[in-house]
């Protein structure tokens, strides 16, 4: 038996109105690589953070023991004193500066006045070509490509003497090839005595690589597996992941659908800034009348990017495609455009996209329709009143008035003035982009009576979500979307999350 | 309906010192400079003077309040810009048309300064909002590039218009470009009051006093909340008191200096754009959350546009205040405008980020900063260490500011 490296004993960390880890227990071996997976939002990454003290000792609740030795860390720097190295999904490096740079930003080499610019390029080179990298340490992070950032990301946490390196979806940006050799790298390190935990979502990855895995689930851990002991299918794995029950979860709906109203068709984008790479990849989808459509997919399956694009090409470069709707083609090359097409599309990113945060409820209720409560550019301010106070009433948004600043609310309800701010706008079709994400249940459960009223008002309502059982709980029909393509439609009645899960994987092989 | 004192507690006064934070420090300044002037600043005279002196900082100050709106810009620009319209107004003023006596009419003048400002204004304008370069480097430009124009223009010389009594006596706040008194009852009757000064405050009372109730009249039928009747009347009464002090004063004075006409006339023409118009809305909106506001819909681009263009126009009406006040036209006029107008800004609560702040906070900011100046000078405080002064209520006023918004926490979290 090895020696335990890292043990997480009863984690709870508990965020204003939700319990993101419920008495989670970790088991890291040294010398050994050990996934982590779950659903989005089941707390792996909420985890990690715990652990790398990014979320500081007395935030939580439970005890971390690294190498016999339990640990109090109260930031990053105290978790890589001891060879803790978080490797983050989304990559934290700096564009303008070369790799040499990057590689020691934060841990510089030579003096605390003077740095020695030799030394810092020179171990750059070194580890470098420890992740068989073929760069000069001089070149520019922007100017190499995002499979290659990710080796310097790794080369930059061996730089800080990593012992045990976490990787946050180290393949979720990279093709084929670049995963394959990521993974590569990463079983060679365990030869030579790295331990590593690794989160992903590609199943067939951890099968690959990893010698444990660990499910969690609604933030509890589930079950870990041993490869010596159990069975490492994917099947076996998801069946860890979901298999929880949907009952009452989500209220019921009068179904009334009526005729295809919103059609898109041959829809294909192109990145903004990487103007050759393809986000999205000839999709077709339509929406009936009354029906409530979900578009499921994991993280970065280009949903967000697809409704951006039909919504006034707020998003992408290049795109092309038809949209129909009642009928008539139409084409939409502003999002003013598409309001007045009686679109709307609610972002999944309410405080960076979606509300003024320092304006009042009233202010963000009326914004996306100031033509409703004006005439001639001057505001009504007593009937924006009743439409704002209409719409806390209806929605049941809790706050003292419509004249509280949106900032000072909770997430879910934040969340209904977003989509009073969209119902206002009188749309035929609501784009909603997880509508529910980061708010907690009872709130979630009157986002769901709101989505079934306004399909049942004979609106059409597509959901874009990653909680599988929402979309199950709540669709019509499901279309599944993976690396921008739709990979399977569904039938929201009898389908699955095996289902899903199976099209999106049999998409990835 | 609650009783003041059962009402009363810290996070109640914390909101109320937020709300009026402004509003009370000013209050405090002046007692300050009351006693240490011993009352001098208080004088019909000085009244006046803070009211003409400041002429073009509140126009300026309205102008900028938009462009911090919309995300913290600043128009550096400004100060330039006030002295080339001026430069262009003098001169065109000035030019002898054929015979030596005959010129430009003095509404050809003023209408040829407008559209030069707004020219200006919208050029720079453009390239902030449509090309996108950061307001700060554009407007950068356009401070040397106007303050060298006017130099050209002006040949380095300085033009006088103290021969164009009409134009000083509209715009002017010099010695006697005041509301003439339609009663002049103190010549005949030795009564020490300007009447029609009198007047034109009682009128301002009734009308504040009247549409304050109706609007309350209003909402309270219809259902809607409203503030608490307490601090309603008592901010009401207040307002009203200070109409009547400014009023009283004035006419024991000269009576209304003109140029608080126009002032006048761009607070509430431009407190009414921004709280009752779309346009005003958008400056809100972009400010707040410029990614959210494009995706409601609205045009981002445009709204920076108007507020710069905005700008060139508000800074043209400052710069025939300017000439007017000096009757003449130097190259180094409106050194500095650009920097009240900011200071003014942010000390009336203007967020440096964007999206919050109002049009009386700043004038209240800027009243402030007139205030300060005045009662220093009275005092005979050294003109460098006004600046130093000044300097540090501008540092103070924004950390309060942002200190109060976080709850009173001194230090930022790492």
């Amino acid at each position: 038996m090895a020696k335990i490296l890292l043990e997480m004993k009863n984690i709870t960390k508990v965020f204003p109105g939700v319990k993101a880890l419920d008495n989670v227990n970790l088991q890291v071996e040294e010398g050994e690589i050990h996934a982590l997976v779950g659903e989005n939002g089941a707390g792996k990454s909420t985890l990690m953070n715990v652990l790398s003290g990014i979320y500081p000792y007395g935030s939580y609740d439970g005890q971390i023991i690294y190498n016999g030795n339990e640990c109090h860390f109260t930031n990053i720097k105290d978790s890589e004193a001891l060879g803790i190295v978080i490797i983050h999904q989304e990559l934290a490096l700096i564009p303008y500066m070369t790799i040499g740079e990057n590689m020691f930003l934060g841990n510089e080499k030579g003096q605390k006045w003077k740095i020695d610019w030799t030394e810092t390029y020179g171990k750059s080179e070194e580890y470098l070509r420890t992740v068989g990298l073929n760069e000069s340490s001089h070149t520019l992070i922007k100017d190499i490509g995002v499979g290659k950032q990710q080796l310097v990301e790794i080369a930059k946490a061996l730089a800080k003497n990593a012992k045990l390196l976490i990787l946050d979806e180290p393949t979720s940006s990279l093709n084929e090839k670049e995963s394959q050799e990521l993974l590569d790298l990463l079983l060679k390190f365990k030869k030579e005595g790295l331990t590593s935990i690794i989160i992903s979502h590609k199943l067939n990855e951890i099968s690959y690589v990893a010698d444990k895995i660990t499910v969690i689930r609604d933030g509890s851990t589930i079950e870990t597996l041993d490869k010596k002991v159990d069975d490492f299918s994917e099947a076996r794995i998801i069946k860890g992941m979901v298999g929880r029950d949907l009952s009452d979860r989500f209220p019921k709906r009068e179904k009334n659908i009526g005729d295809i109203c919103f059609e898109v068709k041959n829809w294909n984008c192109y990145h903004p800034v990487y103007t050759e790479k393809k986000i999205i990849d000839n999709v077709n989808i339509n929406v009936r009348k009354g029906e409530v459509l979900g578009i499921s997919g994991l993280m970065g399956a280009g949903r967000t990017e697809f409704a951006m694009s039909i919504f006034g090409k707020s998003y992408g470069e290049k795109i092309s495609g038809t949209i129909i709707k009642d009928g008539k083609e139409i084409v939409l090359n502003s999002v003013q455009e598409a309001i007045k097409n009686k679109i709307a599309y609610v972002t999944e990113d309410r405080k960076g996209n979606g509300l003024i945060l320092s304006n009042t409820i009233k202010f963000n209720t009326t914004l996306a329709n100031l033509d409703g409560v004006s005439k001639n550019g001057v505001i009504n301010s007593d009937k924006e009143y009743a439409v704002a106070v209409d719409f806390k009433e209806k929605l049941r948004t809790k706050c003292p008035s419509v004249e509280q600043n949106v900032g000072n609310l909770s997430g879910g309800n934040q969340q209904k003035v977003l989509l009073a701010k969209w119902m206002y706008a009188d749309p035929d079709l609501l784009i909603l982009d997880e509508p529910t994400r980061g708010i907690d249940v009872g709130a979630k459960y009157e986002i769901y009576c709101i989505i079934n009223q306004l399909a049942s008002e004979g609106k059409s309502v597509i959901v874009i979500s990653s909680e599988m059982p929402e979309l199950l709980g709540t669709c019509d029909r499901i279309y599944v979307m993976n690396e921008g393509r739709i990979v399977g439609e569904v039938d929201g009645e009898t389908a699955t999350q095996e289902l899903i899960m199976s099209y999106i994987i049999k998409s990835d092989n | 309906m609650e009783k003041k004192k059962s009402s009363f507690n810290s996070a109640k006064l914390i909101d109320f010192i937020k709300k009026y934070a402004m509003v009370i420090v000013l209050a405090g300044v002046l007692i300050f400079f009351a006693i240490t002037t011993g009352g001098k600043i208080l004088l019909p005279m000085n009244i006046s003077n803070i009211i003409s002196q400041n002429a073009y900082v509140f126009i300026l100050t309205t102008g900028m309040l938009l462009c911090i709106l919309t995300g913290g810009n600043i128009d550096l620009s400004v100060g330039s810009v006030v002295c080339f319209v001026g430069a262009v107004g003098a001169t065109l003023m000035t030019m002898p048309l054929g015979s030596a006596t005959s010129h430009l009419p003095i509404p050809v003048v003023i209408l040829a300064m407008v559209l030069t400002g707004i020219a200006i204004g919208a050029a720079q304008a453009f390239i902030i909002a449509y090309i996108r370069i950061p307001p700060f480097i554009v407007t950068l430009a356009g401070m040397l590039i106007f303050r060298g124009l006017s130099n050209i223009v002006l040949k380095g010389l300085t033009i006088s218009i103290t021969d164009y009594t009409l134009f000083v006596k509209l715009f002017g706040g010099g010695a006697d470009c005041f509301i003439p008194d339609l009663f002049n009852l103190k010549g005949n009757l030795n009564i020490p009051f300007n009447i029609t000064c009198i007047l034109v405050g009682v009128i301002a009372i009734v009308i504040y006093i009247a549409s304050q109730i109706i609007t309350r009249a209003k909402r309270i039928k219809k259902g809607y909340e409203v503030e608490k009747f307490v601090p309603y009347i008592v901010k009401m009464i207040l307002i009203t008191a200070v109409i009547i002090a400014v009023t009283v004063q004035l006419s024991r004075h000269k009576g209304i200096p003109t140029v608080l006409i126009i002032v006048m006339a761009v607070i509430i023409i431009y407190s009414y754009i921004t709280q009752n118009t779309t346009t005003g809305r958008y400056f809100y909106a972009v400010g707040g959350n410029e990614k959210a506001t494009k995706l409601s819909g609205i045009n981002t681009n445009k709204t920076f546009f108007l507020a710069y263009m905005n700008m060139g126009f508000l800074a043209a009406v400052a710069g025939m205040v300017t000439i007017a006040r000096m009757t003449s036209a130097q190259p180094t006029y409106g050194m500095n405008y650009e920097m009240d107008a900011i200071a003014s800004c942010f000390i009336g609560g203007a967020s440096a980020y964007g999206g919050i702040g109002t049009v009386p906070a700043a004038i209240i900011g800027a009243v402030l900063m007139g205030v300060i100046n005045l009662g220093m000078l009275i005092m005979g405080v050294d003109q460098n260490m006004q600046k130093v002064v000044k300097g540090i209520v501008l540092l103070l006023a924004v950390i309060f500011d942002v200190v109060s918004k976080r709850g009173f926490k001194i230090i930022a979290k790492n």
